[in-house]
C-alpha cells in the first residue's frame, strides 16, 4: 500500500500526473469537502455522515477479506458474507455459555481463523487449480452449506446478543454519536491495522504477499505457497467475523440473513477501491456506507422517483455496474509497474 | 572431491510431452558446471526438475538427499537457489524485500549476509527502497543473483542469466558468479546460450540435445571438441 503511494508520490513530482489519478484525487476531495460542508450546516446531516462512517466502516472490513483473499488466488469468495455471520452466531453461542462479550469476542476471532485455514485446506485447495470458475462456484455452494447450517443448529429465528458499548451516547457540538459507532470504528480500524502490520513488517507477512504476487518465484524461496493461501484465508475469515460481529449491533436482532445485504454492500466497496487494493476496500467502505445512509436518511428525489432505504441495495449494484464500466481497476486499481 | 548434485537417468515431461529422456549428470562441491545445448533441448527443464518445477522420475541426490519426490519449497530450503529464467523478482515489492525474500528460508540475523551482497552489487544498497519492477532488465537480474546469495544456498540454479542484457552487462554478470564461486565457494549450475561465456567461466559443461547427454567434459575439452566448436563456439 504505502509503495503504491510512494510511487504515486514520485510520479507527481515528476511532473507526470497521470489524469486517471487525478481524477481519484479530485473526486475524493470533492467526496471530503463535501461532507464537511454538510456537517458544519447540518447537525442531522452530521448525525447521518458518523452513522454512515461507522456501517461504512464494517462494510471495508467485508470487503477487505474479500480483497485478501482475490490478490491471493483472483477469486470471489461469495461465502465470506456468510462466514462472518457463522462466526457472529458463534460468539452468540459462546456468550450463551457465559462469557463476557470481549472475551467471546477474542475467542471467535481465533476460532474464524482456524475455520477460515481449515475451510481453505479441505474444500479450496482441492479445486484451486482447477479453474478460476470451479473455485467461485465452490464458494457459492459453501454459502449455501454455511447458510444450511446455521439455520440447523440455531434455527431462523431472531436472537438478542449482548450490546458490546451499550446504549449510551455523547454530544459534541450538538451532534448525537452514539458510543457504538465510534466502537464500531475502532475496532475495525484496530484489527485491519493488525493485520496490514503482519502483511507488513513480519517475515510471514512478506512471504504471503510473495504467495499472492508470484505462487512460482515464492516457492524457489522456499515460501509454502499452499500454506501461505491457507493463512490468508484464515485472515479473511477474522476479519470478517470482526464486520459480522460489528454489524450484528446495528441490527435489533441476530438472524441467519445478518451478512447478506452488507455482502453486496462490501462487493461494491471492493470494486469501488479496486479489488487489487487493500486500501482501496476501507475507502470504498467508508463511501458506500455515508452515501447509503445519507439516501437513506434524505430520500432524495430523481425525477418522479424518490430514493428511499429499500432502494440501497440496487443502488450499491449501481455503484458497482458504474464503476466497472468506467474505470474497472476501481480508484485504487494497480497499474502493473514492468520492464523487460 | 564429491558430487554435491547427482541426477540420474532423469526424465521429465510438460503434459503429454516428454522433454527429458534419461539425463544423467554431476555437478562437483565447489565447482561451476555449464548445460549447453540447442533450443528445445531440454535445458531449462534440468534445472526445473532439480528445483521441483517440473513432474520428473529418476534419481537426483543433492547433498546426500534425495530430491525428486520433493516440491520447489522444500528443495529450496534444503539449500537450492534457483534462478528461474525471467528472473523471477517480485516485481511489486522492493529491492530490500525481494532480497529479505532471499533469506526467507533463515533464522536469525541475515545483516551479514546483506552487508557482503553490498560489497558485490554495491548500487543495491542506495536503491533498496526502490520497486524492483522498476529497475532495467539488467539491474533485475542482478537482484536475482543477489537473492540467491542471500539464502546462501550450496548450489545455484542460474538459467540463461544473459537473456536480454547487453553484452557488456552479461560480462560483469559471469564475473561475478565466478568471483562467488572462488571467493565463497559457491557451486553453480548454470544454463547459458553464451556458450563461450559460460565454457570461460565453468569447470566443467555437458551438451543436451533432444533430451539426452551427447556430450559430457570438462571446459578445456569441451572448447577443444570439434562439435562444440562449430555448433556453439562458431569457429
Amino acid at each position: 500500500m504505502v509503495d503504491a503511494a510512494t510511487s504515486r508520490l514520485e510520479g507527481l513530482r515528476g511532473g507526470a500526473i497521470d489524469p486517471g489519478t487525478a481524477t481519484v484525487v479530485l473526486f475524493l476531495l470533492g467526496a471530503a469537502i463535501f461532507l464537511l460542508i454538510g456537517c458544519l450546516q447540518s447537525k442531522n446531516f452530521a448525525q447521518l455522515t458518523i452513522e454512515g462512517l461507522a456501517l461504512g466502516s464494517v462494510y471495508g472490513s467485508l470487503a477487505l477479506a474479500l480483497v485478501l483473499v482475490y490478490r491471493a488466488t483472483h477469486v470471489i469468495n461469495f461465502a465470506q458474507g456468510e462466514l462472518a455471520m457463522l462466526t457472529t452466531y458463534i460468539a452468540y453461542e459462546l456468550m450463551l455459555k457465559g462469557l463476557s462479550y470481549w472475551t467471546a469476542f477474542a475467542a471467535t476471532l481465533a476460532i474464524a481463523f482456524v475455520l477460515g485455514t481449515v475451510l481453505q485446506v479441505t474444500i479450496i485447495r482441492p479445486v484451486q487449480h482447477r479453474s478460476v470458475i470451479a473455485t467461485v462456484i465452490v464458494t457459492v455452494g459453501l454459502f449455501i452449506l454455511i447458510d444450511g447450517i446455521v439455520n440447523w443448529i440455531w434455527g431462523g429465528d431472531f436472537k438478542f446478543m449482548k450490546s458490546p458499548f451499550g446504549n449510551g451516547s455523547f454530544e459534541v457540538g450538538g451532534v448525537k454519536i452514539l458510543h457504538l459507532y465510534v466502537g464500531m470504528v475502532i475496532v475495525v480500524f484496530a484489527s485491519v491495522v493488525l493485520v496490514w502490520a503482519l502483511f507488513r513488517f513480519t517475515k510471514l507477512g512478506l512471504g504471503m504477499r510473495a504467495a499472492a504476487l508470484r505462487p512460482a518465484a515464492a516457492s524457489l524461496v522456499g515460501v509454502r505457497v499452499d500454506s501461505m493461501l491457507a493463512i490468508g484465508w484464515g485472515l479473511a475469515a477474522l476479519l470478517g467475523a470482526v464486520a459480522g460481529l460489528m454489524a450484528e449491533p446495528t441490527q435489533i436482532f441476530l438472524s441467519p440473513g445478518l451478512m447478506q445485504p452488507i455482502l453486496v454492500y462490501a462487493f461494491a466497496a471492493a470494486v469501488l477501491g479496486g479489488l487489487e487494493s487493500p486500501a482501496g476496500a476501507l475507502i470504498g467502505g467508508l463511501l458506500i456506507g455515508v452515501a447509503l445512509t445519507l439516501i437513506a436518511g434524505y430520500k432524495p428525489h430523481i425525477g418522479p422517483i424518490t430514493i428511499t432505504s429499500e432502494l440501497q441495495l440496487p443502488f450499491s449494484f449501481v455503484v458497482l455496474l458504474v464503476v466497472l464500466l468506467i474505470k474497472p481497476s476501481g480508484l485504487f486499481g494497480r497499474r502493473e509497474v514492468r520492464r523487460v | 572431491m564429491t558430487a554435491l548434485l547427482e541426477l540420474e537417468d532423469v526424465e521429465a515431461r510438460y503434459g503429454p510431452v516428454h522433454v527429458l529422456h534419461g539425463i544423467s549428470l554431476s555437478v562437483e562441491e565447489g565447482s561451476v558446471v555449464t548445460v549447453l545445448g540447442p533450443n528445445g533441448a531440454g535445458k531449462t527443464t534440468t534445472l526445473r526438475a532439480v528445483s521441483g518445477t517440473v513432474r520428473r522420475a529418476g534419481r537426483i541426490a543433492f547433498a546426500g538427499r534425495q530430491l525428486d519426490r520433493l516440491g520447489p519449497d522444500a528443495v529450496a530450503r534444503l539449500g537450492v537457489a534457483h534462478v528461474p529464467e525471467g528472473r523471477g523478482t517480485f516485481a511489486e515489492l522492493t529491492v530490500w524485500e525481494n532480497l529479505k525474500l532471499g533469506a526467507y528460508t533463515r533464522r536469525g540475523s541475515i545483516d551479514n549476509e546483506l552487508e557482503r551482497v553490498f560489497t558485490y552489487f554495491p548500487w543495491l544498497s542506495e536503491r533498496r527502497r526502490q520497486q524492483a519492477g522498476t529497475l532495467s532488465g539488467g539491474e533485475q537480474q542482478m537482484l536475482a543473483l543477489a537473492r540467491a546469495f542471500v539464502q546462501r544456498p550450496r548450489l545455484l540454479l542460474l538459467d540463461e542469466p544473459s537473456l536480454g542484457l547487453a553484452p557488456v552487462l552479461v560480462a560483469e554478470l559471469f564475473r561475478i558468479v565466478r568471483e562467488l564461486n572462488e571467493d565463497e565457494g559457491l557451486t553453480v549450475l548454470v544454463v547459458e546460450q553464451n556458450a563461450r561465456l559460460a565454457l570461460q567461466a565453468a569447470h566443467a559443461g555437458y551438451v543436451l540435445e533432444a533430451g539426452h547427454v551427447v556430450l559430457a567434459g570438462t571446459s578445456a575439452e569441451l572448447q577443444a571438441n570439434d562439435a562444440v566448436r562449430r555448433s556453439y563456439l562458431g569457429y
